[in-house]
């Protein structure tokens, strides 16, 4: 092992700019998903929540009758916000990990390689929305052991896929800004149930916009819940119920995607202060 | 503070700063700080906790900018070009970062594409660094089963994956046993007499700093209070005096307050986690 023989920079790969950081994206999610594959015992238990929902809430909702769901029967109707509410709930803690990795010196070494800062952040929402997609098939096959009508379309599915994939990335950044701005498990945990609740209800998770009180709708119109809980009944649903084109649907995800890429990509290396 | 190993024009150093300081809110943590260390040297920076040790090794490190002063690392200034010195250090931070859920291999199997070697090189740089470091039989194992020492060799191994030509480390022996801390020390001479690695650590433990460092300087309250080899400063302190000595008589000589809450939460759950 020898520095002279071959010099430091001898070790450094070329290749353009956009490579690389496609590169480094792809390690870090890689070894995300070896640690979660590793020990999936976390995929199990965040089943359980969604479960829940559609097994007791959606059951006896559904009997009460009393959210108007148009001829869509209303298991079918809250089960895209189930799903949704799953992307939501696994990814907005998923700050915690980033607090705990700077705990344990992990993001210290990943800031001092020469990784591009919004490469690591895109790897870590990567493997956020890797794991949404395991929420996705759970719903999936709670939808069918209840006999709930969901689309089995490839296109129809894959629109879905893409859509947890970008849910979770957009829960899992945001979860990541806060967690550079707080910086304490503590406090985190404090931030994040007082997130979760009121995304979940100021959306069309499990009730329309229709039935929202006037100021609960503008709230709902700037959640980006909605916005992905839309999607997903449109693509689920057979007939499709969404509300807003799906064009506006992704390009809402989307714009708010890069933003809080780039404004986590700045704050990341903020954490360790 | 320059050796035999000098090199020649703009890179005469592989470590100089002039005047670096960093304050945080109405702290000084770092005040004026001049270094200069040659290339392939071993620097021990000491100090109570507190003395602004670790804030000078994140500045050096490019993980935070100093308040004024300047500083280069291999050449390049910390702040202007502080992507082409990531390429150029290793940093082995205080607590223990190598990922206990992954093996000893795909640990360093991450190093190596953060740092964008190719794939046709990984593999045998991967075999060839963790042979030197002696634990390329575990390779394959959970880190969350290696030993303390198997752990900062790791550790060792992957800031060294791309070959840098300076090392950072913060407490690199701070928790090992005996045994486990000479394996530690005879790797990092091997590294510095086989690749005239230049190394900057910081260190509590004296004998390391005695046995180790080509010279030492000692921060007490963000300001040098003394440099120099070991020998000098020992014999600048007393004709008997000791390391101990030496770090007492330039530190105030007091119990200083210094350290907060999370430095000692994080020495001691790396101290544990080893143990």
């Amino acid at each position: 092992m020898s520095v002279t023989e071959e010099g430091p920079r001898a070790a450094l790969g070329n290749g353009w700019p956009l490579t690389r950081f496609g590169k480094q994206t792809l390690a870090i999610a890689e070894v995300e998903l070896r640690k979660l594959f590793r020990d999936p015992t976390e995929l199990f238990t965040r089943a359980v929540q969604p479960v829940l929902w559609l097994v007791i809430f959606g059951q006896v909702f559904s009997r009460v009758r009393g959210i108007p769901t148009g001829d869509v029967p209303y298991l079918a109707f809250m089960t895209p916000g189930i799903l949704a509410q799953s992307v939501l709930f696994s990814a907005i803690f998923y700050g915690i990990a980033v607090i705990w990795e700077r705990d344990l010196g992990i993001v210290h070494k990943l800031l001092v390689s020469p990784s591009y800062r919004g490469a690591l952040v895109l790897g870590k929402a990567l493997s956020a929305g890797l794991r949404g997609l395991v929420q996705a098939v759970i719903i999936y096959g709670l939808a069918f052991i209840m006999g709930i009508q969901v689309r089995i379309e490839p296109v129809a599915i894959g629109g879905v896929l893409f859509a947890v994939l970008l849910g979770s990335a957009i829960f899992s950044t945001f979860s990541l800004i806060i967690a550079c701005l707080v910086k304490t498990r503590e406090r985190f945990m404090g931030i994040g149930q007082v997130l979760t609740m009121p995304l979940f209800f100021a959306s069309n998770a499990i009730y329309p916009v229709a039935l929202m009180p006037a100021w609960l709708r503008v709230v709902a119109r700037v959640n980006p819940l909605t916005y992905l809980v839309d999607t997903l009944r449109g693509l689920m649903i057979p007939g499709g119920q969404n509300i807003h084109s799906f064009a506006l649907d992704f390009g809402v995800m989307g714009v708010l995607f890069v933003a809080m890429l780039a404004a986590a990509a700045r704050l990341y290396p903020t954490i360790i202060r | 503070m320059t050796n035999s190993h000098e090199q020649t024009g703009d890179k005469k150093y592989a470590i100089l700063a002039a005047g670096l300081t960093k304050c945080f809110g109405g702290l000084t943590a770092v005040d004026n700080l001049n270094l200069q260390i040659g290339f392939g040297e071993i620097f021990g920076l000491l100090g109570p906790n507190g003395a602004g040790k670790s804030t000078t090794i994140k500045m050096l490190t490019t993980l935070l900018e100093p308040g004024s002063g300047i500083a280069q690392v291999a050449g390049m200034d910390i702040v202007k070009e502080a992507a082409g010195v990531r390429t150029q250090i290793g940093y082995v931070p205080q607590m223990l970062s190598a990922d206990g859920a992954l093996t000893g291999y795909e640990n360093m199997m991450l190093s190596a594409k953060l740092y964008g070697m190719e794939a046709a090189d990984r593999k045998n740089r991967i075999a060839e660094t963790l042979q030197f470091m002696g634990i390329s039989e575990f390779a394959h194992k959970l880190v969350k089963t290696y030993s303390g020492g198997m752990i900062r060799r790791l550790e060792l191994a992957q800031a060294m994956i791309h070959r840098p030509q300076v090392l950072f480390l913060d407490e690199p022996t701070i928790g090992l046993d005996p045994v486990a801390r000479r394996t530690v020390w005879d790797r990092l001479l091997n590294l510095k007499n086989q690749n005239n690695l230049t190394i900057l650590m910081t260190t509590h433990d004296m004998e390391e700093a005695d046995q180790l460092c080509d010279e030492i300087a000692i921060l007490f309250q963000g300001k040098m209070s003394a440099a120099g080899t070991p020998l000098a400063l020992k014999s600048a302190v007393g004709a008997n005096a000791g390391m101990e000595e030496v770090f007492i008589h330039f530190s105030g000589g007091i119990i200083t307050e210094g350290g907060n809450y999370r430095d000692v939460r994080d020495r001691r759950r790396t101290a544990s986690r080893l143990g």
